[in-house]
C-alpha cells in the first residue's frame, strides 16, 4: 500500500514555546506539557495551563500508551488514512493518525501505542499503532 | 439590558445561483444586499451599520462596505464560520437596542464550487501561529472526517445507526423537491443514503451538504421602523452565543456549544424546545443536526436517533418541521457557510411565505441554530429565537 506523505505545518521553532516539543521528537521522545501549580497535564501543549491559567507549566515524558477516543478512515482520498482522537494513559485526548494495520479491524477502546512517522520538511510526528 | 424584542428581520434574500463562475465575490454579496433591501422596502441610504465575516472580500468590512458605498456608523466583522451570521442578527439586535445603528444589513456570498474547491476532503493549511495547527494538520483533518468522528463516537456511545442519519437527508429532501433553486431536488430514501460511497467512516456521500455558489443578506431594523414597513413583523426574541473545543484534552465529541447557546436563547425568549413550530437547524452533515437538535433541548442527549427516525423531521409528518428549503444538505451551503439561510428559511415560515407544501400552518414561533467551524475540533454556535408579531 501506498504510504501517505504526512506535511508539517511551518516550522519547528514558528512557536518558540512548543519547540522543545518538536526537538524531543526529532529524538524519538514523546513530551506531554504538566502544570506544576494544578497537577493537570494537557493537549495540545501551551505555556499558559489551559486549567488555571498558570504559566508554570512543565515538559514531561508521555508513555506513549493510549486508547482509540474515536476515530474515521478518510475513503475518499488518494491514499486512505484513519485519523483519530487517542486518550493517552497520561490523560488527555489528542488528535492523530493511527497506522501499520488493517483499518478494517478498528474500534473504539482498542488499545493503541506511540510509533514516531516522519514528515515532509519537518520534525517526526506522533502516530498511533495497535498494540 | 434585555434586547429580547429589540429588533426585527424585515429583509431577507436568498440569491438563486448555486453555480457563478461568471460573477465576483464582491458583486454575489452587492447582489445579495440588494435583494434584501428591496424585500425590506428600504435603500442603501437607509443602511447604518453593516455586518459580514470571513467571506466577505477584503479587510474584514472595509471593502464590503466601500464598494457598496455605505456610510456606516457601526461594523462588525465576528467569524465563526457558518454560525456567524446568526450570531449578527443577535449583535445587530444589541447595536439597535444601544442606538448605534437603524438599518443593519448582514451579507454572505461566496463562490467554492466554481473555484472548484475540495471543500470537505482536503485538509487546509494555516498560519502557524494557530495554536493547534501543528498538533493537527500533519493528521490530514478535513471538514468530513471530523464531523465522522462525532458521528463514530455517536453510535458507539448511544447506538445511533447510519440509517437514523440517513432519515435527516431524507426529510431533507422531501422538502428540496418543491424548491426551484435546489441543487438536489430529488427525494431520496434511507436505502440511497447508506448505499452511497463511504466518504469518511461512518460518513456516506448523501450524508454530506452540497458545495454551492450564492449567498443571501438580512436586514435587521428598529421596532419604529419595522412598524412602518408594509412587511409582516419577525421579531427576535432569543439568542445565546458560545465556542466549544478541546477543552485542554478532554474531547467531547458528543455535544456541541448548542448544549450553551440554546438554552440562554430560550431562556432570554421565555419559551421552550416543545413550544417551537419550526427549526432551521445547520446541516453541514447529518450528524451535525442530529447533535444539534439533542443540546438545543428537542429531545434528551443519545436519543437523537430515534427522534428524527421515521420522518419526524418532514414538514406536514413530524413533530418538528426543519430545513423546509432543503437545507444545506439539498438546497444550498453558500460559500461553506450556511448559516444566513438558515434565518432566511425561518423568516420565510413565520412570514407564511415559505412553498405551501412545506409551510408550517400559523407559524408564529421559529429557531433557527448554526454551527461553524468544525464540530470535531473547535466551533462556535449561535442559536436565535423568533416570533410572528
Amino acid at each position: 500500500m501506498a504510504e501517505k506523505v504526512v506535511g508539517f505545518a511551518g516550522r519547528p521553532d514558528s512557536n518558540p514555546d512548543i519547540k522543545p516539543f518538536w526537538d524531543a521528537a526529532t529524538e524519538g521522545r514523546f513530551l506531554i506539557k504538566a502544570c506544576t501549580t494544578c497537577g493537570r497535564a494537557h493537549w495540545y501543549p501551551r505555556a499558559v495551563c489551559p486549567f488555571c491559567m498558570s504559566d508554570r507549566t512543565e515538559w514531561r515524558e508521555g508513555s506513549g500508551q493510549g486508547t482509540i477516543y474515536s476515530f474515521s478512515v478518510m475513503q475518499r482520498a488518494p491514499v486512505p488514512y484513519a485519523i483519530a482522537y487517542v486518550t493517552l494513559e497520561d490523560g488527555p485526548t489528542m488528535m492523530t493518525n493511527i497506522v501499520d494495520c488493517d483499518f478494517s479491524g478498528l474500534r473504539i477502546g482498542q488499545k493503541v501505542r506511540l510509533v514516531f512517522k516522519p514528515t515532509e520538511g519537518g520534525p517526526p510526528v506522533p502516530m498511533f499503532t495497535p498494540v | 439590558m434585555s434586547v429580547k424584542g429589540k429588533a426585527y428581520i424585515a429583509g431577507i434574500y436568498e440569491h438563486p445561483t448555486r453555480r457563478a463562475p461568471d460573477k465576483s465575490v464582491a458583486q454575489l454579496h452587492a447582489e445579495c444586499a440588494k435583494g434584501a433591501l428591496e424585500d425590506a422596502g428600504l435603500t442603501r441610504d437607509d443602511v447604518d451599520g453593516y455586518f459580514c465575516a470571513g467571506d466577505a472580500p477584503g479587510m474584514g468590512p472595509l471593502s464590503m462596505v466601500d464598494y457598496m458605498n455605505l456610510k456606516c456608523r457601526h461594523i462588525d466583522a465576528t467569524d465563526i464560520g457558518g454560525s456567524s451570521y446568526l450570531a449578527h442578527v443577535a449583535h445587530a439586535a444589541e447595536a439597535i437596542a444601544a442606538g448605534r445603528c437603524n438599518v443593519a444589513l448582514i451579507t454572505l456570498a461566496g463562490r467554492p464550487r466554481s473555484e472548484g474547491m475540495a471543500t470537505g476532503t482536503a485538509p487546509r493549511l494555516g498560519n502557524p501561529a494557530q495554536p493547534d495547527l501543528q498538533f493537527e494538520y500533519p493528521y490530514s483533518p478535513t471538514v468530513v472526517n471530523m464531523y465522522a468522528m462525532c458521528a463514530m463516537r455517536h453510535m458507539h456511545e448511544f447506538g445511533t445507526t447510519s440509517e437514523q442519519l440517513a432519515w435527516i437527508k431524507v426529510a431533507a429532501s422531501h422538502h428540496a423537491q418543491y424548491n426551484p433553486h435546489a441543487m438536489l431536488p430529488d427525494v431520496v430514501t434511507v436505502q440511497d443514503v447508506v448505499n452511497s460511497p463511504i466518504v469518511a467512516s461512518p460518513l456516506h456521500r448523501l450524508d454530506c451538504c452540497v458545495i454551492s455558489d450564492g449567498g443571501g443578506a438580512l436586514v435587521i431594523v428598529r421596532p419604529e421602523i419595522a412598524a412602518s414597513l408594509n412587511r409582516p413583523k419577525v421579531k427576535v426574541i432569543g439568542m445565546g452565543e458560545a465556542v466549544k473545543g478541546q477543552m485542554g484534552g478532554n474531547v467531547d465529541l458528543t455535544y456541541s456549544g448548542a448544549r450553551f447557546s440554546g438554552p440562554a436563547a430560550f431562556a432570554m425568549a421565555g419559551v421552550k424546545p416543545s413550544d417551537i413550530q419550526y427549526a432551521s437547524i445547520y446541516d453541514s452533515f447529518t450528524i451535525t443536526v442530529l447533535v444539534q437538535l439533542e443540546d438545543l433541548g428537542f429531545c434528551e442527549k443519545g436519543q437523537g436517533g430515534r427522534f428524527v427516525a421515521d420522518g419526524n423531521l418532514i414538514a406536514g409528518q413530524g413533530k418538528l418541521p426543519f430545513n423546509t428549503d432543503g437545507g444545506g444538505l439539498c438546497n444550498n451551503h453558500p460559500a461553506n457557510r450556511g448559516g444566513i439561510t438558515k434565518v432566511i428559511e425561518a423568516v420565510r415560515q413565520l412570514r407564511g411565505e415559505a412553498h405551501p407544501k412545506v409551510q408550517v400552518k400559523d407559524c408564529s414561533l421559529a429557531l433557527a441554530h448554526g454551527t461553524g467551524g468544525s464540530l470535531g475540533t473547535r466551533h462556535g454556535s449561535a442559536t436565535l429565537i423568533m416570533e410572528r408579531e
